[in-house]
Formats: structure tokens, C-alpha cells, sequence
């Protein structure tokens, strides 16, 4: 019996040790080996600095068969609003139209612009107005969606659209330089398309 | 006879030497009015000023250690919401610090404020390591700089090369506009291949490691998917939206930089408050410390000047009767 307890010990502390303090460190950190080789022959009092593939999980490989649901993870600059979550479908606003991403879809790179980005898991969807970022599809169906601002739509008010609409067109008509004509644009392109948010 | 003489003398000096006054000479420590008339004492001034003047800097310490820990809470928020940003860009593209470049560009990422302990220069022995491994022949290091103190360390050595140098960012509370703002401004008047992002990541509040963050040009990411390896599978991505590729890509790389410098400018922000608490507080323990050998060498000093005024009281009334 005691022969077992250092054993026992050993793994009873190894299950303690495995459990990691810091809240987002990943389990298995990586790191460009060849860049560590190449620092420490050039600089080799110092240590090498950490690059941001050794903070981050790997991505699973691509399955061979198509996996049933689409893992989504949405960022913004100030929140994660979705990470890691597990989804049927969602439709992102490309610049060329409104795409739908299935799990299984061809690996894209897709350029955003300001539009509703729809979420479907089950019955539930969930929209959001983003304001223009980029989508990754990968091919081993997770989808990155970066965007710079993104609200969901109950939170937007209609009245100040309208307004916000009207004084842009106006500003549009009046603008002289091109600077003020494509911020013009920009605000127009904006508000119309939370326009058609609010009312489609 | 002695002890009698003094019994006689002493009388004249009860006020002086009894017991009460005595105690009331130990409890009251400014007491230069208790020496009698003529009498010589050691002064305990010195010590005095010394000791108020460290008391003084360690209550300041200490209230910069409460001030940083009130910040670092703040913003330690906000640094690990936007941890998120920078995940998508190097699933996508990977992470490729050893790419071999002709124009390099280190941007270093650094405080305006000191007494933060040693963050400052750890970035700027980073960046000048990076710099050292990526020289070569026709191949060009330029600096750009965010934060005062890089600035200072860098400006005696590399003047030449740093291309720009920007201040005060935390003037306002830090915001992705104004990040991409910054980002705009350095991507129109650099002239870049890779972008080399310098900055110290926050683990945790004792603990903060040198980063150095990559980010290519639309040209390099071309080249590198061409070669294979680690972009090799970029051309089999569909790619949406923009009539080419190239500007879909360029679009990528600026918007990856901004993200990028987003998430290092709060890293470093956080590694900022997080290294000023520990050195402050290490200031003020040290200032504790000096306090207390302070104390005794005050006491000390105290109890020698009290011995000797005795010892010359009395040797005084000795040599008047004898």
C-alpha cells in the first residue's frame, strides 16, 4: 500500500499543476522555432521575446467529413461578443451582398461592409448591426468575424437614423472637397444601411 | 560624602533630574528647552529630518501604489476583452517573426511617465535586439515610437533612424479610434515591409513578458503565400468583395495593424500600472526599513545626549564641592 501512495501523490499534484492561474493563457504554448534559434545565436544574453503564436490555441485541422455545426467567434475591439460558439448558420454583409455560412463552406476572405450579421442555433437568431471589419471562413468550419463596432439592432433608435440620415445627404450635397464628399458618402452609405436594418 | 554632597547639590537640580522629568524627556521628543542653562547636548535634529523626510516619501509611495492598482484594475478589463482582436488575424495568417525582409520597422511601444520599474527598457533592449537580428546587407531598421521614455533611450544612439515619435497617448482613456487613427498616420509615411510590434504582454501583476508582434505588407504576404510554408494555403481562400485580391489584402494588413497595435497599446498599458505598483511598494518597504534603522540610531542618539548631560551634571556638582 504504500508502495502506491508516492504514485498516487505524484499524480493527485499533477492534476493540481495542470490546472493554469491565468485566465487566458492557452494550454499548449508554440513558438517559431527557427526565430528563437536565430535570436539566440545573434543575441544570447537575452531571452527571446515571445511571439503572439505562443498566446494563442491552435486551430483543429481540417475534418474530413463536414462537421454539423459552425464554430463563430466574434470580436470587437472591446469584447469578444461571441467566442468559440457553437451555431447552424450565420450570414455576414459582405461588400457583395448578404452571404450565408454554412458549416462546410469554402474558406474565404470576405471584406465587410455595414449590415446586419445574423446568427441562427436552432430557432434562435440573434442580429447584430456591424459597422465594416473583415470574415475568415475557414476550412475547418470556424468562422472569425472582426468588426470594428457592432450593436444589436433592439438597441438602435430610429429617429436618430432618420436624422442622422437626413443630415448626411444634406452634407453630402453641400460638401466641396473629396475629403468631405467620401465622409459624406460614408455617413449616408451608414445610416441607410441601418435604415433597411431597422425596417427589413 | 560623595553621594551626600550630591544629595545637597542635587536638590537644586530635583526639576532637572528627578524621575517625572526624566519620563516627560523620554515622552516629548522635542525637548532642548529641558537642558539646564549651558549645559552641552548632542543634537538629534539631523536624524529628525532625516526620518520626517522619509516618512513623507513613504506616504507618497504609498499612495502612487493605491493610485496605480486603482488604474490597473481599470484597464486590466479592458486589455483582456480585447485579447480577441489580434486571434482571428494569426489563425488566418500566421505568425512569422523570422521572415526576411529588406525594410524592417520596429515600433516600440513604451510609457510617458517613470518610477514604473524596469518595463521601459526592457522593450528598448528588445527592440534593438530585433533591430541586430534583422541587419544585413541593403537591408534598413526604422523606429517609430510611442512613449517618451523609448524615446529618450533611443534618440542617444539611433537618431537617424527613427522615423516618427509619438506622445502623450493616454492623455484621453485609450480607444480603438484613436489607435487607428495613429495607425493611419504611421502606415501613410512609413515606408514598410514587415511592421515589428515591441511591447511588454501583461500576465499577471508581478509578471510581464516582452512581445514582439509581426505584421507583413501586402507585398511580403503575396511573396511568403507564393513560397509555401506557414501562408502556403492563403491562395486557397475565396476571396469576397474588392475587384482584386491585392486591395483586398491591403485593406487586411491595415486593418490587422490596427488591430494588432490596439491590443499591444493596453498590454503595455496594463504592464505599465502593474510594474509601477511593485516598484513602489518595494519603495516604500525600503523607505519602512530606512525608517526603522532610523528610529534606533534616534533613540541611540537621544539616550547618548541624556547620559552625557548627566555625566557632566554631575561631574559639574563633584568637581564644585570636591
Amino acid at each position: 500500500m504504500f508502495r502506491q501512495a508516492p504514485r498516487l501523490l505524484a499524480r493527485a499534484t499533477s492534476i493540481m499543476r495542470a490546472r493554469s492561474f491565468s485566465t487566458d493563457l492557452p494550454a499548449a504554448p508554440t513558438s517559431d522555432s527557427s526565430f528563437v534559434e536565430a535570436w539566440k545565436k545573434v543575441i544570447p544574453n537575452i531571452d527571446a521575446p515571445k511571439t503572439p503564436l505562443s498566446f494563442m490555441q491552435p486551430r483543429p485541422p481540417t475534418p474530413p467529413s463536414i462537421p454539423g455545426k459552425l464554430t463563430v467567434n466574434f470580436v470587437l475591439p472591446y469584447q469578444s461578443e461571441l467566442a468559440a460558439k457553437e451555431v447552424d448558420m450565420v450570414i455576414i454583409p459582405a461588400t457583395t451582398g448578404q452571404m450565408g455560412v454554412l458549416p462546410g463552406h469554402v474558406a474565404t476572405i470576405a471584406e465587410l461592409k455595414p449590415g446586419i450579421l445574423s446568427v441562427h442555433e436552432g430557432n434562435d437568431v440573434t442580429k447584430y448591426f456591424v459597422s465594416s471589419g473583415f470574415a475568415f471562413i475557414h476550412a475547418n468550419s470556424i468562422a472569425d468575424v472582426v468588426a470594428v463596432e457592432a450593436v444589436p439592432i433592439d438597441r438602435i433608435d430610429p429617429a436618430l437614423v432618420q436624422k442622422g440620415l437626413a443630415d448626411f445627404t444634406q452634407k453630402l450635397s453641400t460638401a466641396s472637397t473629396d475629403l468631405e464628399k467620401a465622409e459624406a458618402q460614408i455617413g449616408v452609405d451608414v445610416h441607410s444601411a441601418l435604415n433597411s436594418a431597422l425596417t427589413g | 560624602m560623595a553621594m551626600a554632597t550630591l544629595r545637597r547639590e542635587g536638590r537644586g537640580f530635583i526639576p532637572l533630574i528627578s524621575p517625572n522629568s526624566i519620563n516627560a524627556a523620554r515622552s516629548s521628543i522635542p525637548s532642548e528647552d529641558l537642558v539646564p542653562q549651558g549645559a552641552r547636548s548632542i543634537s538629534t535634529q539631523v536624524v529628525r529630518n532625516r526620518m520626517k523626510s522619509v516618512k513623507n516619501i513613504q506616504k507618497i509611495t504609498k499612495a502612487m501604489k493605491m493610485v496605480a492598482a486603482s488604474k490597473l484594475r481599470a484597464i486590466q478589463v479592458r486589455a483582456e476583452n480585447s485579447r480577441g482582436l489580434w486571434q482571428p488575424f494569426t489563425a488566418l495568417l500566421g505568425d512569422t517573426p523570422s521572415v526576411d525582409v529588406k525594410k524592417n520597422v520596429i515600433v516600440t511601444i513604451s510609457s510617458d511617465k517613470g518610477l514604473c520599474g524596469g518595463i521601459n527598457s526592457t522593450s528598448v533592449k528588445i527592440s534593438k535586439a530585433v533591430r541586430k537580428l534583422n541587419s544585413g546587407p541593403d537591408k534598413e531598421t526604422k523606429y517609430v515610437i510611442l512613449g517618451e521614455k523609448a524615446k529618450a533611450q533611443l534618440v542617444r544612439d539611433s537618431k537617424k533612424d527613427i522615423e516618427i515619435s509619438i506622445t502623450e497617448l493616454q492623455k484621453n482613456p485609450l480607444n480603438y479610434t484613436q489607435v487607428s487613427v495613429l495607425a493611419d498616420d504611421i502606415l501613410k509615411n512609413v515606408e514598410y515591409d514587415v511592421l515589428r510590434i515591441v511591447f511588454n504582454k501583461f500576465h499577471s501583476v508581478v509578471s510581464f513578458v516582452p512581445t514582439v508582434a509581426t505584421v507583413l505588407s501586402p507585398e511580403v504576404v503575396e511573396r511568403e503565400a507564393e513560397a509555401g510554408g506557414k501562408l502556403g494555403d492563403l491562395d486557397s481562400y475565396e476571396i469576397e468583395g474588392g475587384e482584386t485580391k491585392g486591395e483586398i489584402l491591403q485593406n487586411l494588413a491595415e486593418f490587422q495593424f490596427s488591430c494588432v497595435l490596439f491590443n499591444a497599446v493596453l498590454e503595455n498599458a496594463c504592464s505599465e500600472q502593474g510594474a509601477r505598483m511593485s516598484a513602489m511598494d518595494s519603495s516604500s518597504r525600503n523607505a519602512g526599513e530606512m525608517l526603522d534603522r532610523l528610529t534606533l540610531t534616534y533613540n541611540r542618539t537621544r539616550q547618548a545626549s541624556i547620559t552625557t548631560e548627566l555625566i557632566e551634571i554631575i561631574s559639574g556638582a563633584s568637581a564644585l564641592e570636591g
